[in-house]
């Protein structure tokens, strides 16, 4: 137990997807101008994650890594090349299902979000997610919680960041540096801060 | 009144149309900085206190000066301490002015004060020449006007260096304080991190061999001597009560940054800031709080690492807890604003301080990392705060 609580704890604060790996930075950026958007898209990514990587998981661990045909009488297969290509697969048809429940039943969401509803498919964060399990060797539990994790961290970065652009709307940010630029400059303030949490080992 | 009289009949030069309009804010800081501007409300109702901004940045300004004071006495305490018992020397061009006006003897109240402004005074020259120079970049470029905020950033920032800081780092500090972390922003009021901690912490990560340690908190070459942080985080509580008494952390003779050593002197300015309402209690209070749970917590827990064992009233008087609590997390503008979001706010910080020293191995202090993780999620706190606020009053029909 306290093993899965440590890899909770480190997967959103220490190894935070957007403020230590800078992972998913095209939504991180583009969709943080508004709290409430930014919670959306935060919980989005919580359910795609929590979804992805384990399900990730099961398909590495049974069908692609070396020897994991052997179930299937090929105990010399190695698909593992295949992995890139079967991951995105799975994030995308989950994306797609998300996609159709939330235009059924939060639409507002659904119009908010927009076009970065679909492009979490491509969103890096949860891509590097199942990669970083694969990496880490994670069985099904332990990826189970390192994708909650994840998500949940990127999820509390953006809220933060969408906090921060708010407030920020009544200052007087120099003209070549309006949008984006000040973006940049804040994300990298942000991660300033969260190197409170850098060399913690749990 | 000859000087006012002068001021006034150069006015016309620097404004719009004059000789020298684009050095008008160099002239509007020299005279707001003696005299009261006289501009007046003309329009309709509209509620003005004697306490403006100018005001309460002085206030500031001069409460930190306990701090100050005591620590450049403490500096040199510490140092002439370290010379007597003869490990290490001077050997710097701090020596031939020490020598010009005292000695080392650590007993001698000027002895020790003399050679603390030694130290301290090229500091915060560097640190208030350097900042007032961008900033004043900054308001002739972008037309604003410079602000006094800028003192109390440059004596925050002045106090939490080290005694042995290179003064090139000083200026490096500062800079990225002033310019990345409030004038990108539009100048004071509108940055979203404190500026003084923004350019420590950057130098903190930048140049960690002059920022941390132990070799830095003493202003002697060749000495090095543990802070009671990384002697408690390496030797646990009773290896560091035989070396130091709480009484003695409490009052400041202690090795730290310039200012962060006396909690007395600190909260004695505190108690002025507290006093005026210019620092928020409640941020205070919830700093506390934050602390006393979590270091209690820690307590009852207990484990192999020493660092569990530190009861919430030692976790008060070493480090920049108080210093931190005092000046820096009751900074209006990168604090939360709600008075719910206040205590949050302040939880937070004292949450975090206590888990960074305890649970960071990488890190013995925790308070400015702590700060300025506070105010990253200052804005998100005061959304909630603001939204609860609605939903209660719509239920109320």
């Amino acid at each position: 137990m306290e093993h899965y609580l440590s890899l909770f704890v480190r997967s959103i604060f220490i190894e935070n997807m957007a403020l230590s790996f800078f992972l998913g930075m095209c939504t991180f950026l583009a969709v943080s101008k508004k709290i409430q958007t930014a919670i959306g898209l935060g919980v989005a990514v919580v359910v795609v994650l929590t979804i992805t990587v384990p399900v990730n998981n099961l398909i590495y661990n049974y069908l692609l890594a070396d020897g994991a045909l052997a179930w299937a009488g090929l105990p010399d297969m190695d698909l593992s090349f295949l992995g890139l290509l079967s991951y995105i697969g799975v994030i995308a048809a989950l994306v797609q299902i998300l996609e159709m429940f939330l235009d059924k039943f939060v639409p507002a969401l659904y119009n908010t979000l927009g076009v970065f509803l679909p492009l979490i498919t491509v969103n890096c964060a949860i891509m590097g997610a199942s990669l970083f399990m694969v990496e880490r060797d994670y069985n099904f539990a332990e990826s189970a919680v390192y994708g909650a994790g994840a998500g949940i961290g990127w999820a509390l970065a953006i809220a933060a960041l969408a906090g921060i652009r708010e407030k920020l709307k009544y200052s007087d940010i120099p003209a070549g540096l309006q949008g984006l630029g000040i973006t940049f400059i804040i994300v990298g303030l942000m991660s300033l801060g969260f190197m409170s949490f850098g060399g913690i080992d749990l | 009144m000859g000087l006012r009289k002068f001021l006034d009949n150069i006015e016309r030069h620097f404004q719009e149309g004059g000789r020298f309009q684009n050095f008008y804010v160099l002239y509007e800081l020299f005279d707001t900085f003696l005299y009261a501007p006289d501009s007046v409300t003309r329009s309709t109702a509209h509620v003005r206190d004697g306490v403006d901004l100018k005001r309460i940045m002085i206030t500031v300004w001069l409460a930190a000066f306990p701090a100050m004071f005591y620590g450049m006495y403490n500096l040199g305490y510490q140092a002439n301490l370290v010379l007597e018992t003869g490990i290490g020397s001077i050997t710097d061009w701090h020596a031939p002015i020490i020598s010009l006006l005292a000695g080392n003897d650590p007993g001698n109240l000027w002895d020790c004060f003399w050679f603390g402004a030694v130290y301290f005074i090229p500091i915060y020259a560097v640190t208030f020449l350097v900042g007032l120079i961008w900033e004043i970049l900054f308001a002739i470029k972008r037309g604003h006007e410079v602000n006094e905020g800028f003192f109390v950033t440059s004596i925050l920032f002045a106090l939490t260096c080290p005694p042995d800081i290179p003064l090139w780092q000083v200026a490096l500090g500062i800079s990225f304080g002033v310019v990345i972390g409030k004038e990108v922003f539009g100048g004071t009021g509108k940055n979203f991190l404190n500026p003084a901690l923004t350019g420590r912490a950057f130098l903190f990560f930048a140049y960690p061999a002059q920022m941390s340690g132990d070799a830095v908190w003493t202003a002697v070459d060749g000495y090095s001597g543990a802070t009671a942080l990384s002697i408690m985080s390496s030797q646990g509580m009773e290896v560091l009560r035989q070396g130091m008494q709480w009484g003695e952390a409490f009052l400041g003779s202690i090795q730290g940054s310039i200012g962060e050593t006396s909690t007395a002197a600190i909260f004695a300015g505190g108690l002025l800031l507290l006093y005026t309402r210019i620092a928020s209690w409640r941020i205070i209070a919830g700093v506390m709080l934050g602390m006393v749970a979590l270091a209690g917590l820690f307590n009852n827990i207990g484990s192999d690492n020493p660092m569990f064992a530190v009861p919430w009233y030692w976790h008060m008087v070493v480090g920049g807890y108080a210093f931190g609590m005092i000046f820096m997390a009751t900074d209006p503008v990168s604090a939360a604003m709600t008075n719910a979001g206040k205590w949050w706010f302040g939880a937070l910080i004292g949450v975090m301080v206590v888990l960074i020293r305890v649970v960071n191995p990488a890190f013995p202090e925790g308070m400015m990392l702590a700060i300025l993780f506070a105010n990253l999620f200052a804005p998100l706190i005061d959304h909630f705060v603001v939204q609860a606020n609605i939903k209660r009053r719509l239920a109320r029909g």
